[in-house]
Formats: structure tokens, C-alpha cells, sequence
């Protein structure tokens, strides 16, 4: 222990040097994609996605981790930020706008469906919240599997593909870059912007957590009634909440048509919205790092399941008794209600909150 | 001497129980008025609609001369009332010092963008905030535990920090539902200084009240509920004396 | 005219299954206040363990009379149900009682999915044929509408099965102890009544309803699947919002008004939407019916208004 004798002793395992720690993460993410082009390009593409999920992820827990909203609807507005790409980037309808008028636009548009979803259910009790979301979500798919006449809108189940990708100051993100004679590969690009996203992401909304919004949203998360007695108008603020929320994930929606190149709406299920709920619940409800690492860890499972779990099986009983989807399944369930049942606060409850108080004395 | 608050036929049904009966009732710019009763009188009822955490079925708030605006809760915060709730209700999973920056919520304005933006504004106000709020802990005497989870603070802490988080709404009413209940005579003792040093700073104080030492020391005019219907109003003697309010407590009308 | 009689015929069987299914989640809500997102996948469960028993009898003794098969598969659903829900009640539920509210809903979605995985890792992802044992072929046409015997069956058995369930709360000791209950455990607890067991009781009746629900439904539409459960456990809670969540005759009519929806919907949604939208919109009705009852009456048709107690 170092001279600080007044403080607590830090409970052991992390106890890593707070300075140290930002500077690790940061050269731990850029070069994470090198890392795993050794092992495969595959696994690169585990980390693209995983870094779209990290933004579904923190945009869910804007809503269910500070606000206390549960949305079990939320994979809707990643739909509606990946259909408003795939009809304006691809020649489905045959335009093809640039990034930085779609990708505001399919974020607009989500957080419209969050506002015009939210505006009449937000007074309701939270748990009817839950299944209006959830009906929301399914309505969404049963439209994106429908509108394919007598107007061919969505093209239905086939869904929608050669969606143009993300083409940033000319790069197009799709290929390979040469830089200066070294080429990096499509993946390694998408990659960095999905990261560049990310750490916006994780700014802003650490801003607002901290903020005057951020606390009306705790206090309606704790205490509704509470909250409205000093004065917080705790409909406008669940709203914008909702609004928000959508916002992040009609941005990861966008993002994904392009990456991707194609859409249909066996991508947005249920099970999908429950997935990032799944993250947000195991990192830990309201904490950010928590979050970034649910995310990641249940992003990458499928991948370790379908590389070590079904040789496993193979070398136990001879055969494959559990396919990597069923598997999945099982431990997700599982998971949503073990943490439930013995840590609610997740694998990495929020340990300090809010700094407010730096260098003050007691 | 200036009304500060005036209730008028105010009414309030639960099914078939009618919880309150045309209260009437002014409220003076700068007392502390006391609000008394058997249990079930209707005296938290009257907060509930007050506050508009309930909506009323009759009757309307006056309050510096504007009705209030009838179940918009924090509509009526921002015309000057607060107020703390019998059973504690404090956002329990957030530091003493969140408790009453959230509390400053109504009285600050740094809005999305500045926010995001991290604007020189929006940053000027939450120093501010944060600042103010450190004041009012240590003005209800917990600035030591700011940083401590409200739920680890202790009974009689908790209901000061209730206050806190009351005040820094910046009210001219303070509506306390009970704030002895469950406190020992020191706490108790520290709790009317309280109250003291707020009515000097010019807060109106609207107080329910079953210790009836503490109504006595602190209240200038009390008025008495009974079966949702006010019964006697005055000074504490006054009230003290009256035959109808002892025969309440004596309860022995409830016989027959 | 006739299509209308068949209509309010074919609604009347879906809607008495979707009634049976929401007094499960009724009479959960109303004690508990929690909305049980497991009580779907009893249904499901309550179908395929029947079909497995059925399947295993005729092989084992071939030649039984449909009926009997049929019996003996609700006698082997309904007591397993039974036990599911009471363990789902035992294990998860009960710890969270006085959790933070979101912990308690999360755990009964992480609930719902155990049981379809496990459904799909025990029954697999195929549909199953599930037997007709009684006749779904329409008989001769009365008036114009054709019925079969297993419409006239699903009718009569949830009929009875709810006048049953309204006898039992209203006149039982164990009914009387449920409403107390719901009013207030804590107050029921000082009348003597042991509340844990009467919880146990709510989940234990409620999962034997849906189990014969799960039957009924499987016979109608002679199909078995692990996820059969979730879009009429969807429906069905709709159906007890629509009838006012807590209240049992609520869960019954709303149960029924869905049904008919549904079916008047279905048959007419082509012509209301101009040729736009066509049948296989069916299941948006439900989500509509919810968001309108939501926003225009939450308190639903049957319930009364309750505040949140300050
Ligand atoms: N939300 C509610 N729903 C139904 N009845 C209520 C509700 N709130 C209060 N009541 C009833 O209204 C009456 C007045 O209650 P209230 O809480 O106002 O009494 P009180 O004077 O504050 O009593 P105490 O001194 O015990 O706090 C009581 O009979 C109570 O049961
Ligand atoms: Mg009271």
C-alpha cells in the first residue's frame, strides 16, 4: 500500500493503476485487429461486429441501465437505421447518397420511431413498457417481411442487397487500402471506423450520465415518484432517453447495411434485441465499462463456442450433442437469470459512479 | 400578513372513501404551520394532492395568488413548493451529494446539446450545482458524507438529506411529512433547529406532525384533520384546548 | 352473413384458448404485479408433453380409442406443468420479490428462453404433426357454418374450465385467500395466511390452465413446436391488459374480444387497408389492440383505476 492510509484498501484482483489503465485500453484496442488477423481474417470480422454490438449495446443501456426503461423492442430502431441506409445507398431504388446524409438520416428516423413509440407508453408502468416494446419490435419485422407488395418497398424476406458501403474522405472502406505499399486489409479499415464510433460514442454518453440529464434519469430509474416531487419532468426526460437510445441504434443500423452490404429481416429478431440485453445485464446495468465488455465477451462466444465447444463434444461423447446456436441460446437464458438471481449488478458493477468531487477533503 | 399558499374546498375520493372534505386552509408567507390528526385523518392525502402526486376531485391550490396546475407534479415544483415524503423516499443508489444535485434539476437549464457539446455554459452550471449542493448538505449538517451512498446513511440522515434534496428545488413552501417520526430526542432536538434555521432563511414551512412537543416549540398557527375534514385551526394553545380535537384523539366518537 | 356467423365461430375458439392463457398471467400480475413472460412457453411445454405421451401409448398400446389417448396426455401435461410452474416460482421468481423492479421481468424473459432451448434441444426444431384425435373435419353445415366436434370441444372445455376457476376463487377458502393476497401480502400474512403457499397456488393453477390451453391449441391447429408458446402467451397477455390485468373475468372477455378481432380482422383487413395490407398481417391486431387499450384505457375494460400509493 502506498502512503494514502486513509482510504479504503481496494478491494484486490483490479486494482490496476487508474493512469495506467486508459493508455493499456487504448493501445489494447488499436492493435486488437493485427492481433487477430495472426488468427484468421474471421476473427477480425468478430471484432467488427463486436464493436457494432458495443454501440447497440451502450445506446440499450442509455435506456435500460440510466433510465430504467426496459425496451425489449430495441433491435427495431437498428432496422429502421439499416433499411433507411439500404434504400438510400443501393440499387434497390437506384440511390446512392453519401454516408453523412444517411447516417443521420436512418439516426433521425430512429429516433422518430423511438419518440412516436415512446410518446403514448411512457406514462404506463414500466413493465407494460416491456411488451409494448417488444410488440413494436415484431410489428417492425412482420412490416419488413410484408412490404414487398402490392409496392415492393422492403423486397420481404429476400431483403435488400449490393447496399453501397461506407466510403469515408474517398476510402471506400470495402477494399483493401494500399498505404504506402503496405495493404491494409477491408476488415482492418472497418474496424478502426467502427472503433472511431465507439469511442465517440462512449464520450457523449458519458457526458450525459454525468450531467443534469444523466441524474434525472438515475432518480427516475430509483424513485419515480421521487423524482417527480423535485420537479423533474419525468415524461419529457424518459423520452429523450428513448429518443437518444434509438439514436445509437439507428446509427449502428446504418452501419451495418453498409458493412455488411446486405439486409433482410431475419436480422432484426427478437432474439437479437434480447442478445444486447444479455450484454448490458452481464457487464453490469448503468456501467459503461461494463457494458463495452458484456458486449465483447458475448459477441465473441458464438465464435468460441463454434471453436472449442463442438471439438470438445466431438472429443467427449463422439459426436456434436449441442450445435454452437442451441449452446448459445442455453447460456444466454442462463445467464439473464443466474446474474439476475446473484449479481444484479453485473460482472463489473460500477465501483466509483461519478467523480464529482475531485481533491475534495472531508 | 401575505398568503402565502390557500387551499380551497379541496376534495379527495379513494373508491368510496372520502379521504378529504372541503379542506380549506391559508398559509402565511414566512410560519410554519402544522398539519394534525389521528392516523388516516387524511394529512399526507393532503400533501398527495398538493404536490399533485395525486389528482384532485374538487376544489383548487392557490398559491401567491396562481392556481396551482392540478397533477403536474413538477409543474408545482417549479411555482415554489417541496416537499419529503413520510417513508423516505430517496434515490438510494446515488451519493448524498447526487441526491441534491438532482434536486437542482428544476432550477438549471444545460440542455442537450450543451451538454454534448461540453459548452462553456453547461460546464459553468454543473461547477455551480455542484458547488450549491456541497452548501446544502452542509447547511442540513451530512457535508461529510456527501460521497456516501444514501442508503448507508443513517435514519435521522437520511430524513436531513431528504431535506436537502428539498431545498435545492428553492422552495418558499417546505412540505415535511412527519420528519421526527422515528427520530430519539437528540435527533429530534437537531431536526427543530433545523427547521428554525430555515423558516429564518425565509422559508414557509408546511409540517404533519405527531409530536406534539415539536408542534408545540415550532408550529405559529396548526390546523387539525379528522376524518378528512378540518376540525379546529389556530395557535397551538388554542387548538390544544378545543373540545373537538380532544375528543378526536380521544377517539371516543369512533365508538358509536 | 354466414362468413360472419363463421367468423365469430372461428374467434370464439381462438379467443376461449387466448382466455384461458391470460388468467395465468392475470392472476400472476394481480398478486404478484410482475408479468410472467414464461407463462407462454407452459403452453408450449403442456402441448408437447402431451404429444410425447400420446405418441409413446399408441405405440406402446396400439389400439386405444382417441379419447383416451387424449385424456391420458392432459393427465400427464397438466401435473408436469404444474410442477414447471411451481419450480419457475420457487427457484426464480421467489428471491426477487422485493429486487429492483427490472430484475424480476429480466428474469422471467431469461426464463421464457431457457424453456425454448430446452424445448428445442429435447423436441428439436422441427414442427411436429400433433394427432387428431378428435375430428377437425367440419361437420355438415348448420346455417351455412361449417364446425367440426374439436371446435365444439375447445369451447366447451374452457368454458367449464373458467366457470370452474371463478367458482374456486369466489367460493373456496383458497379463493378467498388469493384475493386477500393480492390485496396486500403483508396484511394477508397477519390474517394467518401463509402467502408464499398462496403464490405457489396462483402459478401452480395458472400453469395447469395453460397446459390444457397448450392441448387444446395443438389439437385445433394440429401442430406441436418449441416456440409455439410465445406468440399466444403474447396474445394472451394482451388479452388480459385488454380485460384489465388482475381481473378474471377481464382476462376471460378480453381473451374472447382478441379472438374475435383477430378473426373479424383477418377476414377483413384487405378491404380496410384498401389492398395494401393482406391476412398475414393477422398478428399485428394484437400489438394494435394492446397500444390503443394502453394509451386510451389502461386501466382496460373490466379494471379500475389504481394509483400508485404516494
Ligand atoms: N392511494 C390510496 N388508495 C386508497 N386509499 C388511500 C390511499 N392513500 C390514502 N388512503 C386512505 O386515505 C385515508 C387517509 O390517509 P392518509 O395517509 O392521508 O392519512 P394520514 O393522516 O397521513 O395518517 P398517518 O398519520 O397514519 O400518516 C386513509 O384511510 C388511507 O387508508
Ligand atoms: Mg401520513
Amino acid at each position: 500500500m502506498t502512503s494514502t492510509s486513509t482510504t479504503l484498501p481496494r478491494p484486490a484482483g483490479f486494482s490496476l493503476d487508474l493512469r495506467l489503465q486508459q493508455p493499456l485500453l487504448i493501445v489494447l484496442a488499436a492493435a486488437a485487429p493485427l492481433v487477430a488477423l495472426a488468427f484468421g481474417a474471421s476473427w477480425v470480422r468478430v471484432l467488427d461486429f463486436a464493436l457494432l454490438y458495443v454501440l447497440l449495446a451502450i445506446g440499450l443501456n442509455l435506456v435500460v441501465g440510466f433510465a430504467g426503461l426496459l425496451d425489449l423492442g430495441y433491435i427495431a430502431f437498428y432496422a429502421v437505421g439499416a433499411y433507411t441506409w439500404a434504400f438510400l445507398a443501393s440499387p434497390h431504388f437506384g440511390i446512392h447518397l453519401p454516408f453523412w446524409i444517411v447516417l443521420p438520416l436512418g439516426a433521425a428516423f430512429a429516433a422518430l420511431a423511438g419518440i412516436m413509440l415512446g410518446f403514448p407508453t411512457l406514462r404506463l408502468r414500466g413493465d407494460y413498457l416491456a411488451i409494448v416494446t417488444l410488440g413494436f419490435g415484431e410489428i417492425i419485422r412482420i412490416f419488413m417481411n410484408n412490404l414487398n407488395q402490392p409496392i415492393n418497398i422492403t423486397n420481404g424476406p429476400q431483403g435488400i442487397d449490393m447496399i453501397d458501403p461506407l466510403t469515408i474522405a474517398g476510402i471506400d472502406l470495402s477494399r483493401n487500402l494500399d498505404l504506402f505499399g503496405m495493404q491494409v486489409p477491408s476488415l482492418v479499415l472497418y474496424y478502426y471506423a467502427f472503433l472511431g464510433a465507439v469511442v465517440l460514442a462512449l464520450v457523449l454518453v458519458r457526458r450525459l450520465q454525468i450531467s443534469r440529464i444523466g441524474r434525472a434519469w438515475a432518480a427516475i430509474r430509483e424513485d419515480e415518484l421521487a423524482a417527480k416531487a423535485i420537479g423533474i419532468d419525468t415524461r419529457m426526460m424518459k423520452l429523450l432517453a428513448f429518443a437518444l437510445g434509438a439514436t445509437f441504434g439507428g446509427v449502428s443500423g446504418g452501419l451495418f447495411a453498409a458493412f455488411q452490404g446486405f439486409v433482410s429481416p431475419e436480422s432484426f429478431s427478437l432474439m437479437e434485441s434480447i442478445v444486447v440485453l444479455t450484454m448490458i445485464v452481464l457487464g453490469g446495468m448503468g456501467n459503461l465499462a461494463g457494458v463495452v465488455f458484456g458486449a465483447i465477451v458475448l459477441t465473441a462466444l458464438p465464435e468460441l463456442l463454434r471453436h472449442f465447444a463442438v471439438p470438445l463434444q466431438v472429443a467427449l461423447f463422439g459426436k456434436t450433442l449441442l450445435d454452437p446456436e442451441v449452446l448459445r441460446m442455453l447460456l444466454l437464458s442462463l445467464a439473464m437469470i443466474l446474474m439476475m438471481l446473484w449479481r444484479p449488478a453485473g460482472l463489473l458493477p460500477a465501483r466509483t459512479r461519478y467523480a464529482h468531487r475531485e481533491g475534495r477533503k472531508a | 400578513m401575505i398568503t402565502l399558499l390557500e387551499s380551497r374546498t379541496v376534495n379527495k375520493r379513494f373508491g368510496g372513501l372520502q379521504a378529504l372534505t372541503d379542506v380549506s386552509l391559508k398559509i402565511h408567507r414566512g410560519e410554519v404551520y402544522g398539519l394534525i390528526g389521528p392516523n388516516g385523518a387524511g394529512k399526507t392525502t393532503f400533501f398527495n394532492v398538493l404536490t399533485g402526486a395525486y389528482p384532485i376531485d374538487g376544489g383548487e391550490f392557490v398559491m401567491n395568488g396562481a392556481e396551482l396546475p392540478a397533477g403536474k407534479p413538477h409543474r408545482i415544483v417549479a411555482h415554489g413548493i417541496a416537499r419529503t415524503f413520510q417513508n423516505i423516499r430517496l434515490f438510494r443508489d446515488l451519493t448524498a451529494l447526487e441526491n441534491v444535485m438532482a434536486g437542482h434539476h428544476i432550477r438549471t437549464s444545460a440542455g442537450v446539446w450543451g451538454i454534448l457539446a461540453q459548452s462553456r455554459a453547461a460546464r459553468e452550471e454543473e461547477r455551480l450545482v455542484t458547488e450549491r449542493a456541497l452548501e446544502i448538505l452542509d447547511y442540513v449538517g451530512i457535508g461529510r458524507h456527501a460521497d456516501t451512498v444514501a442508503r448507508n446513511l443513517s435514519y435521522g440522515d437520511q430524513r436531513r438529506l431528504e431535506i436537502a434534496r428539498a431545498l435545492a428545488t428553492e422552495p418558499q413552501l417546505l412540505a415535511l411529512d412527519e420528519p421526527a417520526a422515528g427520530m430519539n430526542a437528540t435527533e429530534t432536538a437537531g431536526l427543530r433547529a433545523l427547521i428554525e434555521t430555515i423558516r429564518a432563511d425565509g422559508v414557509t414551512v408546511l409540517l404533519i406532525e405527531h409530536d406534539v412537543k415539536l408542534i408545540m416549540g415550532l408550529c405559529d398557527r396548526v390546523a387539525v384533520l379528522d376524518f378528512g375534514k378540518k376540525i379546529a385551526e389556530g395557535t397551538p394553545a388554542e387548538v390544544q384546548r378545543d373540545p373537538g380535537v380532544i375528543r378526536a384523539y380521544l377517539g371516543d366518537h369512533r365508538a358509536h | 352473413m354466414e362468413t360472419l356467423l363463421q367468423q365469430t365461430l372461428n374467434g370464439l375458439v381462438a379467443g376461449s384458448i387466448y382466455a384461458l392463457v391470460a388468467l395465468g398471467y392475470t392472476m400472476v400480475y394481480g398478486i404478484l404485479g410482475l408479468i410472467n413472460f414464461a407463462h407462454g412457453e407452459i403452453v408450449m411445454v403442456g402441448a408437447l408433453v402431451a404429444l410425447q405421451t400420446i405418441l409413446f401409448l399408441s405405440s406402446a398400446v396400439p389400439g386405444l380409442p382417441p379419447l383416451v389417448l387424449l385424456l391420458a396426455g392432459v393427465v400427464v401435461a397438466v401435473p408436469a406443468c404444474m410442477a414447471l410452474g411451481y419450480l419457475i416460482e420457487r427457484i426464480g421468481y421467489r428471491r426477487l420479490r422485493n429486487a429492483p423492479r427490472l430484475a424480476p421481468l429480466i428474469t422471467a424473459i431469461g426464463v421464457s428462453f431457457l424453456l425454448q432451448t430446452l424445448a428445442m434441444i429435447i423436441w428439436g426444431r422441427e414442427f411436429h404433426v400433433f394427432p387428431q384425435l378428435i375430428d377437425t373435419a367440419p361437420m355438415q353445415p348448420v346455417a351455412g357454418v361449417v364446425v367440426s366436434p374439436m371446435q365444439i370441444f375447445t369451447i366447451v372445455v374452457a368454458f367449464t374450465l373458467m366457470g370452474g376457476l371463478m367458482l374456486l376463487v369466489n367460493k373456496s377458502r383458497l379463493g378467498r385467500a388469493m384475493r386477500a393476497t393480492a390485496e396486500n401480502h403483508r396484511v394477508a400474512g397477519l390474517m394467518g395466511i401463509n402467502a408464499n403457499g398462496v403464490i405457489a397456488a396462483t402459478f401452480i393453477i395458472g400453469s395447469g390452465l395453460a397446459a390444457l390451453a397448450g392441448v387444446l391449441f395443438a389439437s385445433n391447429y394440429a401442430i406441436a413446436h418449441y416456440s409455439m408458446g410465445f406468440t399466444p402467451g403474447l396474445k394472451a397477455f394482451t388479452a388480459a391488459v385488454l380485460g384489465g390485468i388482475g381481473n378474471l373475468p377481464g382476462a376471460m372477455v378480453g381473451g374472447l374480444v382478441l379472438g374475435l378481432v383477430e378473426s373479424f380482422g383477418a377476414g377483413y383487413i384487405e378491404h380496410l387497408s384498401f389492398g395494401f395490407l393482406n391476412s398475414s398481417y393477422q398478428d399485428i391486431f394484437a400489438f394494435m389492440i394492446l397500444g390503443a387499450v394502453l394509451i386510451f384505457r389502461p386501466s382496460g375494460l373490466l379494471g379500475e383505476r389504481v394509483a400508485d400509493r404516494a
